[in-house]
């Protein structure tokens, strides 16, 4: 019986399943047709990134000039004049969030990587963080804006910045911990054996090992938190003048900029949207393309 | 050396002599003190980060209240936004969010799935893969305004004559019913797209990888050629993996904010034509909140509410099907 099945398997399938393949054949070309399908839609799918790049230098290279860095934002209908305050506000609004999100963010990822393990309260705190990487940012704005802006009452660079680090925070946590969890035990080991204490570990070797992979994760939330618009629209607001070191002020920003400007009528405003755009995009794509060279390097080692 | 450290180990049970010629010691009080107050900031710190998340739920529930109250069910029924009148309801907004998310859903994950294959099943060689990756990684990396921008300048423009074109031939189908004038559903839908591609090739293409070389290299063995081998063992095999990255691309596209402000129109009305006006949760908050007085911040805060419920479930069952299926893969290894 299983013989009979043997020798009359191959038969009843040889013609049909043929390993022979022609151009004619039906499924190779079938096949043939599916890849090309595959392929073409693979690069329509890249298209936008290139329009756009192509776009940003067009459009917004042709206003790119020194002044455009050192001069203030025009007002309505007016020529000339820059992106200055915007790029300043922008880098200080960062500066803020970094501030508040590196700490917090960091030791959270210690806790986790060296005390918490497989503890119910380190899930719980990882299951947290995961939920805020999946919070819409908007929402971050609106949490700032009913805890700083109504309690100082008024829109401020403080604000956004606590709104921009709700939105730093679980990158850079869940990044380091997976840094700070490749670091092979035996070196942990060989420290705990030579008497450190689990703090001296951590901070003398641990650390300074994962270094690397933490600096990816605080590029990639630094270069996530560039771009973000909606956190400062009702936090930071947009302020058409110079940062005076005043952090409860309302304060410019490149993203906020790029959105008011973008729907505005007058012709030279849409302009500096676009330059603004390239400004933007340009530390945005270094700061990622760094963070991918530095988490190249340790999986070659 | 050696040996007098032994001898004196060995005539002394006090070792304090011997590590004092060595570099391992057991730790002073005052290390033993310290390790103790990092172990607790970690702690602390740890502690905070899921104390953050219950805070942002708590704020804006608190701020809602009011509104939740004087609103009630209501306000999910009915579509007015009217300041002066007081008078509010986010139904437009609410099937105005899910329809432009399930839009992208369907296209970016049509796309996401199919650069997933290509970049994960051997079609182009490994440096041309690793370049493509990096290239798609990019497209996530261009901020969401940015895309607003391109939208409001490049896409509308060029979607507004095959609109108009449908729209007459095709004019009875509820879709084509109107033409595009400006900003409306389909472009903002179509940058969305764009905005989710890169997460859901990502996690698509890690299940398609992890999917064990010796499955495809068996059906390949029997004959199979490269689609076959693709719609009958990787993707059936993959497709938890796929699955949670729809959803969790799903979950990025209803909070998605910047671009469909300022692509989707801000009308508080819905058509099911992909070229009308229409208006989203997030783009509502994103208009209405930097003016709004007291009252209207409220229901805001309301709308806030809802938005967070909504995208926490949609991010909630995402992470929880990565989590199974990951678990299922495992036995396959």
């Amino acid at each position: 019986m299983a013989n009979a099945a043997l020798t009359q398997a191959p038969a009843a399938t040889g013609p049909r399943t043929s390993l022979r393949r022609t151009i004619g054949n039906r499924r190779t070309l079938g096949n043939s047709a599916l890849t090309v399908l595959a392929v073409s839609l693979t690069l329509l799918a890249m298209f936008p990134l290139f329009s756009v790049l192509y776009m940003l230098i067009v459009r917004g290279g042709a206003l790119l000039s020194p002044s455009l860095f050192t001069e203030l934002t025009p007002g309505a209908g007016m020529e000339g004049g820059g992106i200055g305050n915007a790029v300043v506000g922008t880098l200080v609004v960062v500066a803020i969030s970094t501030c508040l999100a590196l700490p917090l963010g960091f030791l959270g990822a210690v806790y986790l990587a060296e005390y918490g393990g497989d503890r119910k309260l380190a899930t719980l705190v990882r299951f947290a963080a995961k939920v805020l990487t999946g919070l819409p940012s908007i929402l971050a704005g609106v949490f700032a804006y009913a805890t700083v802006v109504v309690t100082t009452g008024s829109f401020s660079a403080l604000a956004g910045g606590c709104a921009m680090a709700i939105l730093m925070i679980p990158t850079v946590m869940l990044t380091s911990e997976s840094a700070l969890l490749a670091v092979p035990s035996k070196m942990k080991m060989a420290a705990f054996g030579m008497g450190a204490t689990r703090a001296q570990t951590v901070l003398r070797i641990v650390i300074p090992t994962a270094i690397p992979g933490i600096l990816t994760g605080v590029m990639l939330a630094l270069a996530r938190a560039m771009g973000e618009t909606a956190p400062l629209l009702f936090t930071a607001l947009f302020s058409d003048y110079w940062f005076e070191g005043k952090l409860t002020q309302p304060i410019a920003s490149l993203s906020v900029l790029i959105y008011n400007f973008a729907g505005s009528p007058f012709e030279h405003q849409v302009s500096l949207a676009w330059a603004a755009s390239l400004v933007l995009v340009s530390i945005v794509l270094i700061l990622n393309v760094t963070a991918q060279f530095a988490t190249r390097r340790p999986e070659e080692q | 050396m050696a040996d007098s450290k032994i001898s004196t180990a060995s005539a002394t049970p006090d070792l304090s002599e011997a590590f004092k010629s060595s570099v391992a010691r057991p730790p002073s009080a005052w290390q033993k003190g310290f390790d103790r107050v990092f172990k607790n900031v970690a702690y602390a710190f740890g502690i905070g980060v899921a104390l953050l998340l219950a805070g942002v739920v708590f704020e804006v529930l608190r701020n809602a209240r009011t509104a939740i109250a004087s609103y009630g069910f209501a306000f999910l029924t009915t579509s007015v936004w009217d300041p002066n009148r007081a008078q509010f309801g986010i139904l437009a907004e609410i099937v105005g969010t899910l329809y432009t998310s399930v839009l992208a859903l369907a296209l970016g994950g049509f796309f996401g799935v199919t650069v997933a294959l290509v970049l994960s099943q051997g079609f182009v060689p490994r440096r041309v893969e690793l370049v493509m990756k990096n290239v798609v990684e990019l497209l996530a990396a261009i901020p969401s305004v940015v895309y607003g921008l391109w939208g409001i300048f490049v896409l509308i423009p060029a979607v507004r004559a095959p609109s108009g074109w449908l729209n007459e031939h095709f004019g009875s189908i509820p879709f084509f019913s109107t033409r595009l004038s400006g900003p409306g559903i389909f472009p903002a839908a179509l940058v969305l797209a764009i905005m989710i591609l890169p997460t859901i090739t990502a996690i698509s293409r890690e299940a398609m990888a992890a999917v064990p070389k010796r499955l495809a290299a068996a059906a390949y063995g029997l004959g199979a050629t490269r689609w076959e081998v693709i719609f009958r063992v990787t993707l059936p095999t993959a497709i938890g993996g796929i699955f949670g990255a729809l959803v969790l691309g799903f979950g990025r596209a209803l909070g998605e904010t910047m671009a469909l402000a300022m692509l989707v129109g801000n009308a508080n009305v819905f058509g099911w034509s992909l070229f009308s006006p229409g208006n989203t949760l997030a783009a509502l908050l994103a208009n209405h909140f930097p003016e709004a007085g007291k009252v209207e911040v409220a229901a805001l805060m309301y709308a806030a509410f809802v938005l967070m419920l909504i995208t926490l479930a949609v991010n909630a069952l995402g992470s929880f099907i990565m989590l199974r299926t990951t678990r299922e893969l495992k036995g396959l290894g």
